[in-house]
């Protein structure tokens, strides 16, 4: 990648706002501060900061129902949170973008993040949530794109797993 | 103190054409059920703790239309946190109306936090909900079912039941059918 392309985060708005992705939920994250900030400044999204991660699984419930398109950033640890709420998606076949920056992987420092961070896939897919895992910036418009398309158009829902090695161990280093 | 079934008679009985509702799971999806099922309602059987983010989500979609989350306590205790996140988004046209019996009727009616020690209006107000209100009797319902037909600030009323449990109303429990005529209902 050189300089003069876009980072990820970027790449991934390019994605959010193709798709006319209209609220977005999220718990501040060092990973996702980039996107965060992205979404905040742009005037046509709706940037819906959360205590806990379940009350976005509502809101982008509540989003649909109104005919808006939701996203939701979270942490791996994030999911955890999720799980009951998710039911509603479920249940009433909601599209879902969950965007999940993963912890407790690749070089992680802390180990309180291993637990959650391991579980993550299994659990969204007992969920019904398909989980699309991304290593490489060079793949995030096309897989995102796809992804985001499946939700909206299928009304499923979707993870997209931000490993730890994408982001890079340098976000985490104060 | 009110009985809840007259409550939320009372609260509909002149239903604005421009007013959703989504209604918290257990007592008080059955009470808005109780005066006649509307394709305008969102039912919750499930998802407890999340109906004030579901009418977060469809307020914020929806700017043109008012949206009333009518749930209980225990549903609001759940999702506290949801009041703060409200609160920072201020929508214009998201009424929270709270029927707060102080018990769990669902489940063999425990007390709730909201019982003794719990004021969830004053919740509301220091998580900086501009408008809130506290109903205990008929006049402050009628103020109420007047307002839902003209707020224009975010609201939360808590509306001080009996602890009656009157013979359940069941709407559909298909949540896509429910997803899908309350769509229709608001032209998506």
């Amino acid at each position: 990648m050189t300089t003069s392309e876009p980072a990820w985060p970027d790449r991934l708005f390019a994605v959010l706002k193709a798709a006319d992705v209209r609220q977005v939920g999220y718990v501040p994250d060092a990973g996702h501060a980039r996107l965060i900030e992205l979404c905040a400044a742009d005037p046509a999204i709706r940037d819906v900061v959360l205590t806990t991660e379940e009350e976005g699984i509502a809101l982008a419930a509540g989003a649909s129902l109104g005919g808006q398109r939701a996203a939701l950033l979270m942490q791996s640890s994030g999911v955890g949170n999720c799980i009951n709420m998710l039911s509603l998606i479920k249940s009433c076949r909601f599209p879902l973008v969950l965007i999940v920056t993963m912890r407790g992987e690749w070089a992680e420092f802390n180990p309180w993040q291993v637990p959650m961070g391991s579980m993550v896939e299994p659990v969204l897919r007992l969920a019904d949530v398909l989980c699309y895992r991304l290593d490489h910036a060079e793949d995030v418009p096309e897989v995102a794109t796809a992804a985001v398309d499946l939700a909206f158009s299928g009304e499923v829902a979707v993870a997209l797993l931000l490993s730890q090695r994408l982001i890079g161990r340098k976000v985490w280093v104060k | 103190m009110l009985e809840r079934r007259k409550a939320i008679a009372t609260l509909l009985a002149k239903r604005p054409d421009d007013l959703l509702i989504v209604s918290g799971l257990g007592s008080t999806t059955y009470d808005v059920a109780s005066v006649g099922d509307d394709d305008r309602n969102f039912y919750l059987w499930g998802a407890m703790g999340g109906a004030a983010m579901v009418g977060l989500g469809v307020a914020l979609a929806r700017p043109d239309r008012r949206v009333a989350v009518i749930t209980g306590d225990g549903e609001t205790l759940m999702g506290l946190g949801a009041l703060a996140t409200v609160a920072v988004q201020q929508p214009p046209n998201l009424a929270m109306v709270v029927f707060d019996n102080g018990l769990y009727g669902e489940t063999g009616s425990q007390a709730s936090h909201a019982r003794d020690t719990v004021d969830l209006a004053k919740a509301a107000a220091a998580c900086g909900i501009g408008l809130t209100i506290e109903i205990t009797d008929e006049a402050g319902l009628a103020r109420l079912a007047a307002q839902l037909a003209t707020f224009t600030q975010t609201l939360f009323a808590r509306v001080a039941i009996t602890p009656t449990e009157p013979p359940r109303v069941l709407p559909t429990r298909d949540g896509v059918a429910l997803k899908l005529r309350f769509r229709k209902a608001v032209g998506v």
